[in-house]
């Protein structure tokens, strides 16, 4: 059985919100949409995002790391989200396990946003329906697309290609080949949600000097030296000497 | 509209889909704009577009908010008669008029003294077009961003190696190792370098930043290495001590491609001291710089002709030429130079330990000299030598404006350009590379007119506006040594101010220092709010007045697209286009997007058309450039020459058949020439067809070392992108700033500075580079100021361009003060307490917020986040104007008074480059009883006639936005 995710590298992920904008850009005007904002050009605005950066330090001066986190819908294989609502409206697909909500069913009782341990859901003030991640449904199973663009539109986005999609099931996957070489784990696998989303870890790159590389035979300093021109001045053996 | 059950049908509407070019920041993203029903639906990264391959930033996914923002100014408005500047009170007028008022005002200024007309003009990636009418119009006042934005990077490089970073040149990051990036904003370059950045590291390389404030990319680097801001130098000079000291450098690299084997006259007494021994081989006049030099020759122990293939130079030593005269070869002096610049005494000043310092330049020259890259390519030198492969050193750099806006960072600069040079990595693979039309001279040809004659009414200024001196005499001054200009640009103040000082041209023409202006037009520069150091006083000063109640500067017109603070300030507000609505040319004139592999230009074709009266800037000056009858916008008898932009872009040429153009690809009549070629009526069709970019890739042969490689050079030279086909040597040692400074000893005849500037010249123009703490930092008391006060720029907004686009003012609706909980817990400031920043010059109140990743001796925020109350149509109360704040206001735009005068520019003494990151500040708590609001307020901006209504709620749904669907 198929299980879409996302994979995503925070190895390489430098906080550029390009996945959160363009996540908005083209689901408030897709099937998903639209997504509302509320006082956009007033005191704190805000409005419905289906996926966010936060950035957390890790250590202290001037042992910091500095630390971007992308986060949507992981898209669980046991979604708690799912058993919980009273109408029926969160679902998972069967085809391919993304988790999505129907609007027409949905109450807005935020049953789901309790029950996800990842904050993952927002309601939508206006229409008072929840709403999250549809790992763009709508793009990757669109024909009148070029291939290459069937495709989440933060993985199209992400100028790091720090966001990797496909099936995780498929342990020839890239994804899953990704998972398994590079480490990669689940948010918070004690609750037992499986989520499918994946992330990858820092990884240093660290180089080791050894003594050698310092004392060189091709030291260009040696070449500096100046030969000796001409007789010097003062006494040598050619003064003493008579063999 | 109603929600939809089917999550996959698309909704109904006619989809369109055009290429066009990004700009929601200078970094100029091939884009694929989706509209529905004529609304713009969807963003894209262009897949085929040679710069991002794809992909897109948050700004550029949010174009769709800035084009229906409501900030958008859509009608020609006139200040009304009586109101005060800054009060935002317009009336609408008709386009007709508009022109009418500035062809009456424009064309006597003309007639009379044209340089009472000064055009900037900011961000703005038409430096082609403002630049050509300001020469034709006759004016020497014109500049763009350049000068407050990174000169210092651009001069500083292009001084040493003949090309920069960014748009000129760049790191090798395919081939690269190593990689140090230092004090880089986020935004320089964007997309490419987050890409190549990605792909480094995914290789195996290893990347190591040098900043103050760990952010961003600096956040995904194997190393850290916080740094004291205003001491790179310091930092660079001692890697520079370390890698001599060690020996590893590139020797052979540096013998032939560099003047370090060039013999200096080091006698006092001889005429030529401090300048290059030359041989009697008479002069190439057709040669920016003849091949007539001296090395000390190792086997015959003679001074021989340089670069003679039996010549094997020494670096060091000092040598007694056979008339006498003492001379040492210019890598001995550099070596003399940076012996005091020990790791140790760096670390005193950098707050970098030695060890951490000598561990970079041994990991830095290791790397070089152990990762050797060899690629089988054949290419000749300049000099005719065949080479069967291309080599290179695998460490590569970046770096912006974290060491370019400081007063010494022009000699950072330097410094950092011999160190790459000493690792042997310029314009070879894994290291730094050009892209066309650099390399150039040292320094590049263009020069401005040498005296205020060169200034004549009614005729076209006899020289360019901004320029490139290769000595004293190429000067913008008069007679006396004072400048012509108004912002005192290639004066003995900034004598090799390339981009000009726009950031001083408003105090100068209220000071009348040098003189008084009649019509200062803005374009899409926000010289009200974060343009401006000292924005209080210059927001003060642009409604300034005489006694008898007329304006300092009388007339004053902004060109902009949106409610800006500086559209307040108009008399005459200009409602320009967005990038979606207009043509345009990343043109090989200006500053083109260039690949390493051969050149790059590319246009903006628009994908809906104008909003309101908009009228794209273009436009305007075409229409100007016509009714006042500048010679390149008229025909002979005098009539109109272009039709419009876009005629002009395809018919305009540098010269009469000249051939160059705005474009370079698909030149000639059926577009079958490129670079050079007569017009091409259907220019436009095939960029749009070829996804409104030209991209020509030159030969293998021709994309590395092209300061010496003969193929490219002549092939530059056949293509018109240069005069010349000489080699460009790299300046360690730089005789062209040892003229300047021999001028201000009284040593070389010529133009002399003024007597209170002599001192000045003398100090910073040393040929070698060497560490000062920045000009103000000097003149600051660090015991009552102790801290750095900067600013970083995020990736989600570029300047303050953003405030007015709903989704992005989501992710930076406010700013705080970031800062260590050592540094503020000193001073009782809470996390995310209020607290005031005060320097010498003015002072904010904030919010702070703790950070690990500060080096604790300085303190940051996100610039150009705050924004003045109702600007960009916001609510008075938005979060930008009430909790969001400004740096601007603890910095100033002249020095205290010194030595040198009264006002002198807060810039780097050589270039003229804005000292943003020089200011030093105060901390403390503020009190409890306080506003909760940050420091200082500003008058409510109303909302101006003809911007849009400021929803309280919004549903964007492409298709039925605009149609009154929510």
């Amino acid at each position: 059985m198929t299980q879409l995710a996302l994979v995503i590298d925070l190895n390489v992920c430098v906080g550029c919100h390009a996945c959160v904008t363009s996540c908005k850009e083209w689901n408030t005007s897709g099937p998903a949409g639209f997504m509302t904002d509320e006082n956009p050009y007033g005191k704190d605005p805000t409005g419905t995002f289906f996926n966010r950066v936060q950035t957390y330090e890790i250590g202290e001066f001037p042992k910091t790391e500095t630390l971007h986190f992308p986060k949507s819908c992981l898209h669980c294989e046991d979604a708690p989200c799912v058993p919980v609502c009273p109408t029926g409206a969160s679902y998972k697909r069967e085809q391919d396990g993304i988790v999505l909500v129907d609007y027409d069913k949905c109450v807005g009782c935020r049953y789901c946003t309790w029950a996800c341990p990842y904050g993952a859901r927002e309601i939508d003030e206006d229409q008072k329906v929840m709403k999250k991640c549809t790992l763009c449904v709508d793009r990757i199973y669109d024909e009148s697309l070029p291939e290459a663009e069937r495709k989440p539109a933060c993985v199209l986005a992400c100028p790091t290609s720090a966001r990797l999609f496909g099936d995780v099931h498929d342990p020839e996957s890239d994804v899953s080949v990704t998972i398994r070489e590079e480490g990669g784990y689940q948010l918070m696998p004690e609750w037992g949600t499986h989520p499918s989303n994946h992330y990858l870890p820092r990884r240093k790159t660290r180089m080791h000097i050894h003594e050698d590389e310092l004392q060189r035979a091709d030291n260009p300093l040696n070449k500096e030296q100046r030969g000796p021109s001409g007789p010097v001045e003062g006494t040598t053996l050619d003064d003493s000497t008579s063999w | 509209m109603t929600v939809l059950h089917d999550p996959i049908q698309p909704p109904a509407g006619r989809i369109e889909t055009k290429n066009t070019t990004c700009y929601m920041c200078a970094c100029r993203c091939g884009i694929r704009v989706t509209l529905r029903d004529n609304e713009v639906r969807y963003i894209q990264g262009n897949p085929d577009h040679p710069l991002n391959q794809g992909v897109i930033c948050a700004k550029g996914a949010s174009g769709i908010m800035k084009q229906y923002s409501p900030a958008r100014l859509t009608k020609p408005l006139k200040r009304v008669e009586g109101a005060e500047r800054g009060a935002a009170q317009f009336e609408e007028i008709s386009w007709d008029e508009a022109f009418q008022i500035m062809e009456d005002r424009l064309s006597h200024l003309r007639e009379t003294d044209p340089k009472k007309f000064a055009l900037f003009t900011g961000r703005d990636q038409m430096q082609a077009l403002t630049g050509l009418f300001a020469k034709q119009f006759g004016t020497p006042n014109y500049a763009a961003h350049g000068g407050f934005c990174s000169v210092n990077m651009a001069a500083g490089m292009i001084y040493t190696i003949g090309g920069s970073f960014w748009e000129f040149g760049g790191p090798d990051l395919e081939r690269s190792k190593l990689f140090i990036m230092i004090g880089t904003a986020e935004d320089h370059h964007s997309n490419p370098m987050k890409i190549a950045l990605s792909k480094f590291k995914r290789d195996g390389g290893r990347f190591i930043s040098i900043n103050p404030v760990r952010t961003g990319y600096s956040a995904i680097a194997d190393e850290w290495v916080p740094i004291k801001p205003g001491t790179d130098g310091a930092l660079i000079l001692a890697l520079i001590h370390e890698l001599i000291k060690t020996g590893l450098y590139d020797r052979d690299f540096l013998v032939q491609y560099s003047n370090s084997a060039e013999l200096i006259s080091t006698d006092e007494a001889s005429d030529d001291f401090g300048l290059f021994v030359r041989t009697d081989i008479p002069q190439d006049t057709e040669c920016f710089e003849a091949q007539d030099r001296v090395w000390w020759d190792r086997t015959s122990d003679k001074p021989m002709h340089a670069r003679e293939e039996s010549v094997d130079p020494y670096l060091l030593g000092e040598f007694t030429m056979p008339d006498g005269r003492q001379v040492k070869p210019a890598f001995q002096l550099l070596k003399d130079r940076v012996e005091e610049y020990t790791p140790e005494w760096a670390a005193e000043v950098t707050g970098i330990p030695a060890e951490t310092i000598k561990t970079l330049a041994h990991e830095m020259g290791i790397t070089a000299r152990d990762e050797l890259i060899e690629l089988p390519i054949a290419w000749t030198d300049a000099w005719g030598k065949d080479h069967e492969t291309i080599t290179g050193n695998p460490v590569s750099f970046h770096a912006m404006r974290g060491l370019a806006a400081h007063s010494n960072g022009f000699q950072s600069i330097r410094a950092l350009s011999i160190l790459m040079s000493l690792l042997g990595t310029i314009d070879r693979p894994g290291g730094f590379r050009h892209k066309a039309p650099f390399p150039r001279p040292i320094p590049p040809c263009a020069k401005t007119p040498k005296g205020p004659e060169g200034v004549q009414p009614n005729t076209p200024l006899d020289g360019m506006p901004l320029g490139w001196p290769a000595e004293p005499n190429d000067l913008f001054v008069d007679d006396k040594g004072e400048p012509v200009r108004i912002d005192k640009a290639f004066s003995w103040e900034h004598p090799l101010s390339a981009h000009g000082l726009m950031h001083n041209a408003i105090t100068n023409a209220v000071n009348k220092d040098p003189y008084d202006i009649d019509t200062l037009l803005i374009f899409m520069a926000n010289m009200a709010w974060n343009s401006s150091m000292n924005t209080d006083e210059v927001r003060k000063m642009l409604n300034d007045k005489n006694e008898d109640g007329s304006f300092k500067i009388p007339f004053l017109i902004v060109a902009d697209a949106f409610q800006s603070e500086m559209s307040a300030y108009a008399d005459l507000l200009l409602p320009d286009t967005t990038y979606l609505e207009r043509h345009d040319v990343m043109s090989m004139l200006d500053r083109p997007i260039s690949e390493f592999d051969g050149p790059v230009d590319s246009v903006r074709i628009p994908v809906v058309p104008p909003t309101g009266e908009c009228k794209p800037f273009q436009e305007v000056l075409i229409e100007m450039g016509s009714r006042l009858k500048l010679p390149a916008f008229t025909n002979e008898d005098g009539t109109r020459k272009f039709r419009d932009y876009p005629d002009f872009v395809v018919n305009y040429e540098t010269a009469p058949g000249s051939g160059i153009g705005f474009l370079s690809g698909w030149r000639g009549k059926g577009g079958e020439k490129f670079m050079k070629g007569e017009p091409n009526p259907n220019q436009w069709e095939m960029y749009e067809k070829n996804n409104c970019v030209y991209h020509h890739h030159l030969p293998k042969s021709f994309q590395y070392m092209r300061n010496w490689n003969r193929g490219y050079l002549k092939w530059s030279q056949e293509h018109g992108l240069q005069r010349y086909a000489e080699p460009i040597n790299i300046h360690i040692y730089s005789e062209v700033l040892m003229k300047f400074r021999l001028a201000a000893q009284g040593k070389l005849e010529g133009k002399q500075p003024p007597e209170r500037l002599r001192k000045r010249v003398d100090e910073n123009f040393d040929p070698l580079p060497f560490y000062a703490e920045p000009l103000e930092v000097q003149l600051t008391d660090k015991q009552k100021y102790p801290l750095a006060a900067l600013t970083q720029r995020p990736m989600a907004m570029y300047h303050s361009w953003d405030s007015q686009n709903a989704w992005l003012r989501q992710i930076h609706a406010h700013n705080y003060m970031y800062i260590h909980p050592s540094t503020a817990q000193a001073q009782d400031i809470e996390d995310g307490g209020w607290m005031w920043a005060e320097s010498m010059h003015g002072k904010v109140r904030c919010m702070a917020r703790y950070s690990e990743a500060v080096e604790p001796g300085t303190i940051w925020t996100w610039n150009a986040i705050g924004k003045a109350s109702g600007a960009w149509n916001l609510d008075g109360n938005a979060n930008e104007a009430k909790k969001g704040f400004l740096l601007n206001h603890l910095i100033a735009e002249e020095l205290p008074k010194n030595e040198c005068g009264e006002h002198i520019s807060n810039s780097d003494p050589v270039t003229g480059q804005a000292g943003w990151y020089d200011v030093r500040v105060r901390v403390y708590k503020a009190k409890d009883d306080e506003p909760k609001e940050t420091y200082p307020q500003f008058d409510e901006m109303p909302a101006v006639p003809g911007t849009g209504e400021r929803r309280k709620k919004q549903g964007f749904f492409a298709g039925m936005f605009t149609k009154g669907a929510k």
